[in-house]
């Protein structure tokens, strides 16, 4: 490459003989040639590790003032809502940010689907996210029992009680083993708190190995051409993809406008609808955790309610309830097989046939109609909806290899398209 | 475009689809945070009527004194009926354990209560006590049925009896139906000053459950109108910077 890589006078020569300063803000800013044609869908990335940075830098200052223990962690959060300088909206933008979080990663996941950034020779870049995607579950679960109101303790009540249906004598004492105690309790909320707090570094590394990863294989676009595949040549560099163009200064540039248009939503719930219909905090959490009383409706937040009314949708049988547990689980799991699901000769949606089309819009109707069931008291008929959506679902899957082969796709241009 | 939109209201439709209430019909409370004497109104009942037994423990006298407009002699000699510091806590002047072994409940704590049951709820719980001789204390309630307090505040609202139909389920099991109060005995208020009064005690429990809540809102407005301001200037610069890009 014919630019300077490393300067030798100054206070950045200085340290870019001793820290590749230039070489990495270069590599991967300045002259990280990213397609020209992303669209609004490629915003969810970059606003979803905005999200993470907001949530680690207001749960730290939550954490100065929250107290882990069950006889002061609910006074404690009102505490920090009337007492503290600013507590209630440090508070109110990180129990939104949890919920926001969960938006822009399931509207990056979808673009994903959409546009075949799984496939070869991004599947690895695929697993990475999903290794995310599931260390936000952990991380959300753990946090949702913190402020240890009625929803938190049976929320968490009903989720460790999952593994208790692990059959041949491993399920008890294992459900035991993550309380650390016979029901949820002080000990519980302890090293909850400690996974709470420990958790989202974790997914900061992994977020760290997830741009690695993307910046050696490159980012996809909405055409699912490999633009270094294509002819050489630009503007900045003769070597450089012809489709190409520096991330810095237009996309960063450009991603100035989504973080801004992403904050309008967001503060808009943060500052006039915080608890957001009882979706985002539930009516149930402001009455403190009562271990002898249960709500009638139990009900997780809507981020796990797809997975939940899965659960709840699969019968005991062989009398067992495990059964629930699988199916929910590998719900989970099968999306990491994905990038050898998709036969398809082409990646975008753009140029994938019908059959796709129509299977996507189903997956898509499947995941929020059974985010809406899970929100739902079971009722036979809401059961055999679940279980109906429960099977769309899994089909949209595991018909993949089928499909995806014999649907007729579009021929896909050389260039990418406006 | 379109398509993407469509697409995007489809992902959040779950989370706006309205939480669905059951139970009696509530009567909109429809209270006024921004109505101080309101507030004040509502804060003198607590104190007077609900304050010996029901906390308000999450919140300081100093804070509602502030947020209320009133001086710290008005907290003090309104609102403090147990005595203390301004700073305290609003603790109720009942031991839980005696709450317990009097009512046969642990009686709550009231700072959250709008929060966790809704306005309309807590309006239409304090109006809906009747008469009912089978309870231990006489009294019942039509939203919170069997509820273990008596009616503190008869002295005010008077007496009511309820008066219900009998109906026939899909079943064909008779079961009955609230229909009307019917006033037996007058309080010292009339059902309209009732009423009104009972909003004050509502808006004052509204303002206890987010006493941030207009601070909120009126710093939302500041936000959202520099955010707006914001987006033109990114979206311009975006495009100045973007002219090159063919």
């Amino acid at each position: 490459m014919a630019t300077q890589e490393t300067n030798t006078t100054g206070l950045l020569g200085w340290i870019d003989e001793r820290f590749p300063l230039t070489k990495v803000w270069n590599e991967h800013l300045a002259q990280y040639y990213a397609p020209k044609n992303f669209n609004f869908w490629y915003y969810f990335g970059s606003l979803a590790m905005l999200v993470l940075v907001l949530q680690i830098v207001t749960g730290i200052w939550l954490a100065m003032n929250y107290k882990p223990s069950a006889e002061d962690a609910f006074a404690s959060v009102e505490f920090i809502m009337r007492d503290v300088d600013w507590g209630w909206l440090i508070r109110y933008l990180h129990s939104t940010g949890a919920s926001a979080f969960f938006v822009v990663v399931y509207l990056h996941m979808f673009r994903g689907l959409m546009y075949g950034s799984y496939r070869k020779p991004r599947e690895l870049l695929w697993i990475i996210g999903m290794v995310i995607y599931v260390a936000m579950m952990a991380t959300a679960f753990f946090g949702y029992l913190l402020p240890w109101g009625q929803m938190s303790y049976w929320g968490a009540q009903v989720i460790v009680n999952l593994f208790a249906s692990i059959p041949f004598g491993i399920g008890e004492p294992l459900s035991t083993w993550i309380r650390g105690d016979y029901v949820i309790s002080d000990v519980t909320l302890n090293r909850f708190f400690a996974f709470h707090f420990l958790v989202p570094f974790i997914l900061a590394a992994l977020v760290f190995v997830h741009i690695v990863a993307l910046h050696k294989v490159g980012s996809n676009n909405p055409d699912g051409i490999e633009i270094k595949k294509g002819p050489k040549g630009n503007r900045w560099s003769p070597d450089a993809p012809a489709d190409g163009i520096p991330f810095h200064p237009y996309y960063s540039v450009k991603d100035i406008v989504g973080v801004v248009g992403f904050f309008i939503l967001f503060l808009a719930v943060v500052f006039f609808l915080p608890d957001f219909f009882g979706y985002f905090i539930e009516r149930p959490n402001f009455e403190p955790a009562n271990p002898l009383k249960t709500p009638v409706h139990i009900a997780p937040v809507w981020y796990f309610t797809p997975f939940y009314a899965m659960l709840r949708a699969v019968p005991s049988f062989a009398g067992t309830q495990v059964w629930g547990v699988l199916v929910m689980g590998a719900a989970l799991v099968i999306l990491f097989f994905l990038p050898w699901l998709d036969r398809s000769p082409v990646k975008s949606i753009r140029y994938k046939g019908p059959i796709f089309k129509v299977a996507i819009a189903i997956f898509v109707v499947s995941f929020v109609v059974l985010g809406y069931l899970g929100t739902q008291p079971s009722t036979p008929i809401a059961t055999l909806m679940a279980q109906i959506f429960t099977a769309l679902y899994f089909l949209f899957f595991l018909l993949m290899p089928v499909y995806s082969k014999l649907d007729k796709t579009k021929p896909v241009p050389e260039r990418v398209t406006q | 475009m379109k398509k993407l939109i469509a697409a995007f209201l489809l992902s959040v439709a779950p989370a706006v689809a309205l939480a669905a209430g059951g139970g009696a019909h509530l009567d909109s409370a429809n209270v006024d945070l921004r109505d101080k004497a309101s507030l004040q109104r509502g804060a003198k009942l607590f104190a007077d009527y609900c304050m010996g037994c029901h906390g308000l423990k999450y919140a300081r006298y100093e804070r509602v004194g502030n947020d209320l407009g009133m001086t710290p002699d008005e907290v003090k000699n309104q609102l403090m009926v147990a005595g203390g510091k301004i700073g305290d806590l609003m603790k109720s002047a009942m031991a839980a354990a005696d709450g317990e072994k009097y009512f046969g409940t642990v009686v709550p704590d009231l700072t959250l209560a709008t929060r966790l049951r809704g306005e309309d709820w807590v309006y239409t719980y304090l109006r809906s006590f009747y008469a009912d001789e089978k309870r231990p204390l006489g009294v019942n309630n039509i939203v919170f049925p069997d509820v273990g307090m008596p009616h503190v505040l008869a002295e005010l609202q008077g007496v009511q009896k309820a008066v219900f139909k009998e109906e026939k389920d899909k079943d064909g099991n008779p079961h009955k139906v609230f229909q009307k109060f019917e006033q037996v005995t007058p309080g010292k208020l009339s059902p309209g000053e009732y009423d009104s009064a009972m909003r004050d005690l509502t808006a004052y429990l509204s303002y206890m459950g987010e006493p941030m809540k207009l601070e909120r809102q009126s710093l939302g407005i500041k936000v959202m109108l520099f955010l707006v301001l914001f987006l033109v200037l990114a979206y311009f610069l975006k495009k100045e910077y973007w002219k090159d890009v063919h």
